[in-house]
């Protein structure tokens, strides 16, 4: 029986972003700046995977390719990172990422139908992207935010928090 | 109340007490500005701890305190910082563990993002007391929203004179990274955390060498959780004996409970330690919502055993917990009403812990999947009194053969489940459907009704 789904999987093939890819000057300016935080540069190598996620939409072989390139570092090395933590996408995405925490607290206080609400509007399932590319729909597990479920974070922004099928509404309307 | 960062309760008094410790601070105007927090006092303290104290006088303090871990463990922090080898050339470090992803926990995210400069402040006793000149912070992923108004508190203290070289004239020297995770409930394990930091896969390590030995970049290190480190300067300034008035003698002082569930009033509580469940819950908490009654309650985030209504008089210090057969933890009291079937709560948390496992362990990685199938074949009414027996097989085979406490904390729930709910597991074998199938229907109903007024 193999485990899939869960980050103790391993040997997560990247996907190719069709192109080589590389950073500007500013951004090697940026990650060697990062690496100047750090006793040691490896560390250096989360904060660049974020940059590299801003900068190349999602960490494809090529995105993860041009960090190793910029620290120096072994690119399987960085590979294992960009595979192991949830926030990394691996893949390209829509716009605006709805990330609704399933976690318990959340359950008791409705996320299930929340999401199921979500997926209705959207057309899509928990996973996928509208044909448009503007929303990824994604269950998250725990935000933090256990008292004032359900709730849900788009990108790395503040948490939507205490949300019902109207206000998720009103949030889908508003996101440009 | 509705803060730029998030929604936050009220300020309540603990009861017996003049005013709160740690949400004290949120009563100050401005706090979270350098400026509000130094007009209240603030870094008084560090600074003169910096210049008129030894070191190993701050260790004293704070083990004289008997402050214990507030991230799960309970560990008591002087001793933590104490284990420190003093005469080690190597660099030491300190890292504040605010990677707070335990279900039910939402404490630290509020004590930092409306105080980020008592956590500043924290950082550099603490810091001094173990001599380390480079302390980190260790920010879960999802909390990036904080980083900007923590980077900011950091660079106006950096300005002011209070971080860099030669603090406040005292000679010493103290520097701060601020780290964001990328999403891993496993980074909250102080040497899967530790792994992070470096820039590898967040693993466990086997222990020994714990990290106060050997830890960051195999240097002393020392890892605090962010409300053990925000204690810290109120601990200091004020004095052993002043903590020891709160508590009993082996938990003393204050702590912060996070509260969910069908609730009337949610949201995060300090509280003194000792004071019986059935408070934080009735008089804080605003009791359960109307129309759901308690089933169960997880006193200390989802790792823990689980507690029944019968043991509500609980006191809620880390040995009064134990003693009931459950775990203070982080203090994420999460209240189980009537309306929730347990195989289904199980089945929420231990696809959580299967997601999480991080598959270092076999116990764990493949445990927690097959647990997790498992509960599914039952909540679905597919299972038999063999798959009950299997799942606790499995559970009791996980429980302490693991390096860390993940898959103890994926293990325990379901065994003391199994235990207080067999009718309810039962029902699912026998009637081949789950005891409370109306569940979303229960809840959506109490979501509709007006919340009590508390």
């Amino acid at each position: 029986m193999g485990v899939t789904g869960s980050r103790a999987t391993i040997g997560v093939e990247l996907k190719s972003a069709g192109k080589p890819l590389a950073f500007e000057k500013d951004d090697r300016d940026a990650i060697a700046q990062m690496a100047a935080r750090y006793p040691d540069r490896s560390s250096a190598v989360m904060p660049a995977l974020w940059l590299a996620q801003k900068r190349f939409g999602f960490l494809s072989k090529e995105a993860v390719a041009a960090v190793a390139e910029a620290l120096q570092i072994p690119e399987p090395e960085v590979a294992g990172v960009a595979t192991f933590y949830s926030m990394y996408n691996l893949a390209p995405t829509g716009r605006h990422i709805l990330q609704v925490c399933m976690t318990l607290s959340c359950s008791l206080l409705g996320a299930d139908a929340l999401l199921a609400h979500m997926s209705k509007k959207l057309g899509i399932e928990p996973g996928e992207t509208t044909p448009d590319g503007k929303f990824t729909l994604r269950k998250v597990e725990c935000l933090a935010s256990c008292g004032t479920g359900p709730c849900l974070q788009v990108n790395e922004q503040v948490f939507q928090e205490l949300l019902d099928p109207a206000s998720v509404d009103k949030l889908i309307e508003s996101l440009p | 109340m509705k803060h730029p960062l998030g929604n936050y309760g009220p300020v309540v008094t603990p009861a017996g007490m003049k005013e709160p410790i740690l949400f004290g601070d949120f009563a100050t105007a401005g706090v979270e500005t350098l400026d509000g927090f130094r007009g209240a006092g603030g870094y008084q303290t560090a600074l003169d701890a910096l210049k008129n104290r030894k070191p190993e006088e701050i260790t004293e303090i704070v083990k004289a305190s008997g402050l214990r871990g507030r991230g799960g463990a309970g560990f008591p922090t002087g001793m933590k910082w104490s284990f420190v080898p003093k005469g080690s050339p190597k660099p030491k470090y300190l890292v504040v563990n605010a990677d707070e992803s335990e279900p039910g926990t939402f404490k630290d995210r509020e004590l930092m993002a409306r105080s980020p400069h008592r956590l500043l402040e924290g950082i550099l006793l603490a810091s001094y007391a173990i001599q380390s000149h480079h302390a980190f912070v260790y920010l879960r992923g999802e909390f990036a929203f904080l980083e900007p108004l923590l980077a900011q508190a950091l660079d106006d203290a950096r300005a002011a004179g209070l971080f860099g070289k030669n603090i406040g004239g005292s000679g010493f020297d103290l520097e701060i990274t601020l780290h964001l995770g990328a999403g891993a409930y496993i980074c909250g394990e102080e040497t899967a955390l530790l792994d992070s930091l470096e820039g590898k896969r967040g693993q466990p390590r086997t222990k020994p060498p714990f990290p106060a030995v050997e830890g960051l970049y195999k240097c002393p290190t020392v890892v605090n959780n962010v409300e053990t480190i925000q204690s810290v300067p109120f601990i200091v300034k004020n004095g052993a004996d002043w903590f020891r008035k709160w508590g009993p003698e082996k938990s003393p002082g204050t702590k912060v409970f996070s509260v969910s569930g069908l609730v009337n009033q949610p949201g995060n509580y300090e509280i003194e330690m000792g004071l019986p469940l059935s408070q934080l819950l009735d008089k804080y908490a605003g009791g359960m919502r109307s129309g759901a009654k308690l089933k169960a309650v997880i006193p200390g985030g989802s790792s823990v055993p689980w507690l029944t209504p019968d043991q509500i008089e609980t006191k809620l210090d880390f040995d009064s917990v134990a003693a009931a057969g459950s775990l203070l933890g982080s203090g994420g009291a999460i209240f189980i009403d009537d309306g929730v079937c347990v195989v289904d709560a199980l089945l929420n948390l231990t696809h959580f812990y299967r997601h999480e496992s991080c598959g270092k362990c076999t116990p764990c990685r493949e445990g927690t999947h097959w647990m997790e199938m498992l509960l599914h074949k039952i909540e679905d009414g597919e299972g038999g009194t063999q798959d009950v027996s299997t799942l606790k097989t499995v559970a009791e085979q996980i429980l302490g053969r693991s390096l860390c406490a993940l898959g103890d904390a994926a293990a325990m729930p379901i065994l003391s489940v199994l235990q207080k709910f067999p009718d309810e597991i039962d029902h699912h074998l026998t009637a081949k459907r789950c005891l409370v199938n109306e569940r979303r229907e229960s809840v959506e109903r109490v979501r509709r009704a007006e919340p009590a007024t508390v």
